[in-house]
């Protein structure tokens, strides 16, 4: 335990300003090159997202609440979802992760920082130029995108001259992703600490270590397929153009290839943060630790060969429609053993319920309903009746919300302290915690009944018989959304009133080097390579086997 | 004694679990509103719904397990009451239990699944062929056999309904968002091809009671099949994203005994001969004005707008537009052609010359337009023109 003062404290070797801030606000934050602060921008930038995609997925469901149209055009109505899509996949969710990959990776690691720091902060401040660029399509000529935010063609075509703005913005995001991804993967491959082998890794760092080969992998496909649409859009090529020799099933391949490991882009590092709380709250060592290695990285394998069960529909072969239908059913397995695993590293624990740990049983039940509404959509002739509706709808949101945004808010709830230095307030996080749940299921449970019942997907209208869930899930969305801002109030308390410091072990069951540093972290971290012994690996008795 | 605990709390939790189950999956449905996949009408729709139920099952039982695993461990487990923690991390015979069970029970999925794909995938053996063309936002069918085609769209009422700040009242409205001005008439006992196709961009033909849908591409030909087993009107939408009205171009098919399906064969082609005559015809300045008034709300309005403003830039005004103003011709051109790139249709795959004849000339007159001149069906040629 003595080595928790030894790297806690290190200004050894620093003979001015104890923690060498930048001084001035520009400098901190515009010219950070600093892990910490950069994923602070990250989650602060994400957070903003979350909420304006929010208050467009508000602006659907208000439009929902009864059928007839009382509020926007369909043509608005479109946009909304469009962007409501495009903000909390590539704003909202994405940021996230790469903010806590800065923060946490580097502590988790004994890194004194990441390996590649001003391209850190380059990756990042391209992010607010991208959202700015494609937020202002909104009050374009003509409108934003209004094709789905898969862009399908011909549709998104048929979008104004704002289609130019919208793929720039894309082109962006991916250039910023796929920086962060290199620099997570160098720092990871490069800047462990002495002792720190592959296999001591916590699951955190491992997931992230796949996302960002994931990353790498598909955001250039995503460039690619938007690129040919804006020269089929504005050059006169036919890509996508049948009546040019080109082919719009084409771009739905393309688009998938990229889009169905995107999906695990955002679940992958929450299976990460999962693995962290509950064996933390269970004061219990994960179950199965190699085999949530391995099931993650089968996970991230699989990804790249079911893209087409997103294309059921589109009249595929016979035998092409077989192969994805039973490559798809087979991720089941893989990720039953990381719910089995989790289940069995709560059993026989001594467990507490601190709001970390209900968002993380939060997440293991909704997640493992979302998987399994998934398992059914595997099924390709029954995908051709759920395809396209409301129980997709209500799928991909279970996997999502009280998937990888449950898993967020977890992961803010078990390092904040570490972050602040200062205790968050247990009794609002949990009111959070309950009244997030209840009312994240009032909002998307209702929709499996209606997508069931042949309620299509991304209308601004319905037919009557569809209005009493339609209601309900409305009021689940207006009460989920107004919930959420019990966790600004949260995340604003600890930071600047919260009086109730934070040890360096905030959790008594916490095992691994972020927990060895102070609260909050230093400035620098580990700019001497901590020696690690056993106590401070969660894993270090699955090695021995 | 601890054992003995750990099972009565499991067996607790279970019932709990299966309540809550109960309350999600069964009760809402005596609220009176329909929560399930419909059973449908045709042979591959009863095969999906029995799919669907096989897999919600094993799904549910899983997901029930599961739980009540995780909540016994929840109740018995905690630090408050003194539970100590165990210190196991890993057990090599549970985790090849649980790779190798789930796989024995997607194989048992996979069998069922791989029939219904197999069934639903030949179409071979057809007693007649329906060709339907997805257009923003409409549908046209096309019986090959007894060269029959016609245009189905949103019915009038539920159209003046949809509109924003309408003041009407959806519910009033008879199937609201559901009916159309033609349905497909289709027979019962018979196995149907469909060749589906679009126009425009990607739409979807969806009916639910028929038991899939499928995507509608331009370019493409997809091929599906039914076989409509009892007499009724099935309602469905467009299932694919395609643009500002995507909500609002259902489908309705009316299934008919095969002596009333002939019937209606013969009907339709009574009226297909009388208008090939009309072509032929003279038409008045008035007669004109007044049918082209009428094509104008079903096919022109929803872009263009009822008052010819049109909703720029995407769709362009008609009132005091060159196009509309200019020569005759290149009116004609565009209605006939459409405008490659926009959402501007080639109307001659959709209307008859008739059609074409009086909504060009209302276009001309209407919204202050007033060319005064006036075209005849007869001055429109609606194929070969592209050697032109």
């Amino acid at each position: 335990m003595s080595s928790i003062a030894d790297t806690g404290i290190t200004h050894v070797h620093d003979d001015h300003d104890h923690d060498h801030k930048p001084r001035g606000f520009l400098n901190r934050w515009l010219f950070t090159t600093n892990h910490k602060d950069i994923g602070t921008l990250y989650l602060v930038f994400s957070l903003l997202m979350f909420f304006i995609g929010g208050s467009m997925a508000l602006v659907i469901r208000a439009e929902l609440f009864v059928p007839g149209l009382q509020l926007v055009h369909p043509e608005f109505f479109n946009q909304m979802t469009t962007m409501h899509a495009l903000i909390m996949v590539f704003g909202a969710v994405m940021p996230a992760w790469v903010g806590f990959a800065n923060w946490m990776i580097p502590l988790m690691i004994g890194a004194p920082d990441m390996a590649l720091p001003r391209m850190n902060n380059w990756s990042f401040w391209i992010l607010p130029f991208a959202f700015t660029m494609l937020l202002s399509t909104l009050f374009m000529d003509g409108g934003g995108p209004a094709a789905g935010w898969t862009l399908y063609p011909p549709l998104s075509l048929q979008t104004g001259n704002s289609f130019a703005f919208v793929v720039f913005a894309v082109h962006m995001m991916g250039i910023s992703s796929i920086m962060g991804s290199i620099n997570v993967i160098a720092t990871i491959i490069n800047m462990r600490a002495p002792g720190m082998t592959l296999l001591r890794m916590p699951l955190f760092v491992w997931t992230w270590l796949i996302t960002a080969y994931l990353l790498i992998a598909v955001m250039p496909v995503l460039a690619g397929a938007v690129t040919m649409l804006l020269t089929d859009h504005f050059f006169g090529t036919s890509f996508f153009n049948a009546a040019g020799g080109g082919d719009p099933v084409m771009f739905q391949h393309i688009f998938w290839f990229f889009g169905h490991p995107e999906v695990y882009i955002m679940i992958l590092p929450a299976f990460g943060v999962i693995s962290e709380i509950l064996p933390t709250f269970s004061r219990k060592p994960l179950f199965g630790y190699a085999a949530m290695v391995y099931a993650t990285a089968s996970i991230a394998f699989l990804s790249f060969i079911v893209w087409a069960h997103h294309m059921f529909t589109v009249g595929m072969p016979l035998e092409g429609e077989l192969f994805f239908m039973y490559a798809t059913m087979l991720i089941a397995v893989p990720t039953g053993v990381k719910v089995f695993n989790w289940v069995s590293t709560m059993w026989k624990g001594s467990m507490t319920f601190e709001t970390p740990m209900l968002f993380a049983i939060g997440f293991v039940v909704l997640f493992t309903i979302g998987g399994l509404s998934g398992l059914m959509l595997a099924i390709s002739a029954a995908d051709f009746q759920y395809h396209d509706t409301y129980f997709v709808v209500a799928h991909f949101h279970y996997v999502l919300v009280p998937g990888s945004v449950f898993a967020l808010m977890a992961g803010t709830y078990y390092w904040l302290p570490k972050w602040t230095g200062m205790m968050y307030s247990e009794r609002w996080g949990k009111l959070h915690f309950w009244l997030s749940t209840i009312f994240v299921n009032v909002l998307f449970f209702p929709q499996h009944y209606l997508g069931l019942a042949g309620m299509p997907r991304r209308i601004p209208d319905y037919s009557p018989q569809f209005a009493d869930f339609n209601k309900i899930s409305s009021i689940g969305g207006f009460a989920f959304g107004l919930t959420q801002l019990i966790f600004v109030g949260v995340i604003v308390h600890a930071v600047w009133v919260s009086k109730k410091k934070a040890r360096a072990r905030v959790w008594e069951g916490a095992i691994g080097l972020e927990w060895t540093v102070p609260s909050p972290a230093p400035y620098h971290t580990f700019e001497k390579a901590p020696d690690i012994d056993e106590s401070m690996v969660p894993h270090a008795d699955e090695i021995s086997h | 004694m601890n054992r003995q605990n750990t099972f009565i709390v499991a067996i607790a939790v279970l019932a709990a679990i299966s309540a809550a189950f109960w309350l999600l999956l069964v009760a809402p449905a005596l609220t009176g509103n329909e929560i399930n996949m419909p059973v449908g009408v045709t042979p591959q729709s009863v095969t999906h719904y029995e799919l669907h139920m096989i897999i919600l099952w094993i799904c549910v039982v899983i997901g029930v397990l599961v739980f009540t695993a995780m909540f016994t461990s929840i109740i018995l487990h905690r630090k408050s009451k003194g539970h100590e923690a165990a210190t196991f991390s890993h057990s090599t015979r549970a985790e090849i239990a649980w790779t190798i069970i789930p796989v024995l029970i997607l194989i048992g999925m996979a069998i069922p699944a791989t029939t219904a794909l197999v069934q639903m995938e030949d179409s071979t053996g057809a007693d007649m062929t329906v060709k339907i063309t997805g257009y923003q936002w409409k549908w046209k069918y096309e019986y090959l056999e007894d060269d029959i085609q016609f245009i189905s769209t949103l019915d009038a009422n539920s159209n003046a309904a949809r509109q924003l700040h309408s003041g009407m009242d959806p519910r009033e409205v008879e199937n609201y968002l559901l009916d159309v001005d033609n349905p497909v008439v289709l027979p019962v006992g018979k196995k149907i091809k469909f060749l589906i196709t679009a126009d425009d961009v990607i739409h979807a033909w969806w009916v639910p009671d028929l038991g899939w849908k499928r995507d509608a591409i331009p370019g493409f030909i997809n091929e599906a099949w039914t076989y409509i087993e009892e007499p009724g009107v099935y309602r469905g939408q467009c299932a694919e994203l395609c643009g500002k009205d995507h909500g609002f171009m259902p489908i309705v098919v009316n299934a008919l005994p095969e002596d009333e399906y002939r019937a209606w064969v013969a009907q339709q082609r009574g009226e297909a001969v009388a208008e090939a005559q009309a072509v032929h015809q003279d038409w008045t300045d008035e007669a004109l004005m007044s049918s082209g008034s009428e094509v104008f709300a079903s096919q022109c309005a929803t872009c263009h707008q009822q008052d010819g403003s049109g909703l720029p830039p995407a769709f362009p005004a008609l009132a005091g537009s060159p196009v509309a103003t200019g020569p005759v011709a290149d009116t004609l051109d565009i209605v006939i052609h459409g405008r490659q790139g926009t959402a501007m249709q080639a109307f001659s795959e959709l209307l008859t010359a008739t059609e074409i004849a009086s909504v060009v000339t209302y276009v001309r007159n209407a919204f202050g337009n007033d060319s005064g001149d006036s075209v005849q069906p007869s001055d429109v040629t609606l194929h070969g023109g592209e050697d032109s």
